[in-house]
């Protein structure tokens, strides 16, 4: 079955090629079982993978398919690498993908861009799975730009709306920051290594890398993850980004194409445990990012912003688990949080659809009864996201904060406090949706409805996968095998015995898990007590709010930072430019031969008098002169 | 011997060009197309003429296959000027060249 892990990138290729060049053509149903149906071939295909990598106890397959460049030294070939960490990400990829393509055919129903949609959909699909699946830096890069070229093309979607193109653009150039440096990083590691294949890279790594030249390489691949992954101090598109469809938002901005930040550490996890100093500069990033996140989410008043924040976040949680070196559970969260995460996105999807549009929950409420599948869903996503005992997220969460907690107890402290957080801001949202009287207009009031089925079913399905997606990484002290990261463990072998030489004792683990729940369950009664007791709205647009609070709403001016600092210079620069180089040199320039060929022209001009008696007088003249001056 | 081979070659460079000289001035002077036309084709024969005299000059036929072609030509030439000389005299009336400067203006 690995030889035709070919085929588990190719089908949403074809599905694109498909519905791209004939979308036009086909029916609606057609191009969805297309779409859908290639993402669900790849699934299987990569269902099968995984099984046998289960199975047969072997480490890592490289399935070469062609010698792609062969310049110089460098050899680069096209080829996959299928080990237990990247068979896992396949199964996140195509299973939640699929489920994804399966809710947009609901969502998507009216929209005049439907097989753009999807074949978009399908491209990123591709994208994604190339990135996981490559067996060296350039593929991964090729996937890593893939993926952001998508992401571009999503957010943009509807693209007769400027803001959401500008969104489009924000993204993409924030991203292309992020890249530029992850190049440079791979760039160092072929003039470091001489070759940018996983598998030599690290084993020479192991035995032959410097510190100084590893921490500069780490660095410059982080600063990548930075970009891709959203963290400070280039986080501000993801929020933007949902401007996109909301099955995008889920797809690519929550399950996917986010986390590649997070792949690419842990795939390069040797070379990051050899450099201690970048660790732990992931791991701050990671918690102060969490934290600065998770305190934006709260005051937010847009459902898919607050779930914006709550992403970013949660990747800070992730970057924080990879920074102590716990890679395991830095990928166990992602798994998770590709479950929970994609169920409040297309929970939110589902509001936003049945409130024909209308995203501001200061303008929802009661939602509850309307939206029975909905409303239970997203409560159990919410109780998963918030940590709460024994839903998907506690496990992996409460494996980070004791990672943290191993490693540095202030980082533990800062990462309980954002987590504390999102389970405010996670429940503040669920009341003002779901409870409470309905705030909207008695238009939408009248037009509220349940979803479709091809929209409900994946709701259901990503629900169960988030209730019980948290045991496959069970607590040592259950006294039962975490499957995860016995099934990872060849990937971190060799970092996992240079982090952890000791565990902490069980006790403390217990009262680890239990601090994290209580505080989860305190937060949930707190906004249980401010938004259905004292029945509070978050004020409308415009009213004083106290100074502290405003700083929080409007995201620590941290867009309005970057528009001082770089837009407006940049802006500035190119009038200075544009006024000086363009219209005084350049213009100045092509405008004057324009004129010294209008001005002659009107001189020569004069000779063409129209006489043919002077045109015989002048042929005559010259036949004469040509003769005698020879 | 041929009389005409007495007469020295200078005085059929003479008649040449004196013939072709009436040839450019009839061009040049001249506002009739025909008579145009027709100074055209004088000085195509001076030339003619010329070449056959250096041809019997020089004994050398070559001159002459000139010659030939420049008849062959010449009268293509004529077989298309006049169609054209036609064509003018049917739409303006005349054959006045200073009548033909509709492209100015």
């Amino acid at each position: 079955m690995i030889k035709l892990i070919g085929l588990v990138p190719i089908l949403p290729l074809i599905g694109f090629l498909i519905t791209g060049l004939f979308g036009r053509k086909l029916s609606k149903g057609i191009t969805s079982i297309i779409a859908c149906g290639s993402v669900l071939a790849s699934f299987l295909i990569s269902l099968a993978v995984f099984f046998e990598i289960k199975s047969s106890g072997e480490h890592a397959v490289t399935v070469n398919l062609f010698e792609w460049i062969s310049s110089g030294k460098l050899h680069v070939s096209f080829s996959f690498l299928v080990d237990p960490l990247s068979s896992l990400f396949l199964l996140i990829i195509t299973g939640v993908g699929f489920l994804i393509h399966v809710y947009s055919v609901g969502y998507m129903h009216n929209d005049e861009g439907f097989s753009r949609f999807f074949a978009y959909l399908n491209l990123f699909v591709f994208f994604m799975l190339l990135l996981v699946l490559g067996s060296n830096y350039l593929l991964m890069y090729v996937g890593w730009e893939g993926v952001g070229l998508c992401s571009y093309l999503l957010i943009g979607f509807w693209y007769k709306n400027t803001s959401y193109n500008n969104a489009a653009k924000k993204a993409f150039i924030m991203n292309r920051v992020g890249d530029l440096v992850f190049v440079l990083g791979i760039i160092l590691i072929f003039v470091t290594f001489g070759s940018i294949n996983y598998t030599e890279v690290f084993g020479l790594a192991k035995f032959h890398g410097t510190e100084p030249v590893i921490t500069a390489i780490t660095l410059l691949l982080f600063v990548g993850a930075v970009g891709k992954s959203a963290q400070l101090p280039l986080y501000t598109w993801l929020p933007d980004a949902m401007a996109g469809p909301t099955p995008v938002s889920a797809l690519i901005h929550a399950a996917t194409m986010v986390t590649a930040g997070i792949y690419m550490i842990a795939r390069s996890n040797i070379l990051y445990t050899l450099s201690p100093f970048t660790m732990s500069i992931v791991a701050l990033v990671g918690v102060i990012t969490s934290l600065f996140a998770a305190a934006i989410g709260l005051f937010q008043n847009d459902i898919k912003k607050v779930l914006a924040y709550s992403t970013v976040s949660q990747l800070g949680l992730m970057f924080l688990a990879l920074g102590v070196g716990a890679y395991v559970t830095g990928v166990f969260h992602v798994m998770t949080h590709a479950f929970f995460k994609a169920l409040l996105f297309l929970g939110a999807g589902s509001v936003i659809h049945a409130m024909s549009g209308e995203q501001d929950i200061r303008n929802m409420g009661g939602l509850k009864k309307y939206l029975p599948v909905t409303y239970w869903t997203f409560l159990l996503a919410a109780l998963a996201i918030s940590g709460v005992f024994p839903f998907a997220g506690f496990f992996s969460k409460d494996e980070i904060l004791a990672k943290a907690f191993e490693h540095n107890k202030l980082l533990w402290f800062l990462g309980s406090i954002a987590s504390a957080m999102t389970a405010f801001y996670m429940f503040r949202l669920l009341y003002l949706t779901f409870f409470g009287s309905f705030r909207g207009t008695k238009e939408q009031e009248h037009h509220v409805h349940e979803s479709p089925k091809s929209m409900t079913i994946p709701l259901m399905v990503l629900a169960v996968l988030s209730v019980t997606g948290g045991f496959v990484g069970l607590p040592a002290v259950s006294g039962m095998p975490h499957l995860l990261e016995g099934f990872l463990e060849p990937v971190f072998a060799d970092s996992d015995m240079k982090m952890f030489p000791s565990h902490i004792s069980h006790e403390t683990e217990i009262t680890l898990m239990l601090t994290a729940l209580s505080i989860a369950v305190i937060m949930i009664f707190l906004a249980y007590n401010f938004y259905i007791k004292q029945k509070k709205i978050p004020v409308a647009e415009g009213v004083e709010i106290n100074p502290a609070q405003k700083v929080v709403y409007n995201k620590f001016y941290l867009d309005e930072f970057y528009n001082a600092l770089v837009t407006k210079p940049l802006n500035r620069l190119s009038d200075i430019f544009y006024r000086f180089m363009e219209l005084r040199f350049i213009d100045a320039i092509v405008n004057a031969i324009g004129e010294l060929v209008k001005q002659s022209s009107k001189i020569v001009r004069l000779i063409q008098t129209g006489s043919i008696e002077f045109y015989l007088l002048m042929m005559v003249l010259s036949i004469a002169l040509i003769l005698f001056v020879k | 011997m041929n009389t005409l081979q007495h007469i020295p070659i200078n005085l059929y460079i003479l008649l040449s060009a004196v013939l072709f000289s009436i040839g450019v001035f009839g061009v040049l002077l001249r506002r009739n197309a025909i008579i145009i036309f027709m100074c055209v084709e004088l000085m195509l024969n001076a030339v003619n003429l010329l070449l056959v005299a250096f041809s019997t000059y020089l004994s050398d036929a070559e001159g002459q296959v000139f010659v030939f072609f420049i008849m062959a030509v010449a009268a293509a030439e004529v077989a298309v000027g006049l169609a054209i000389l036609t064509m003018i005299y049917r739409n303006t009336g005349s054959v006045d060249i200073e009548v033909l400067n509709k492209l100015k203006n």
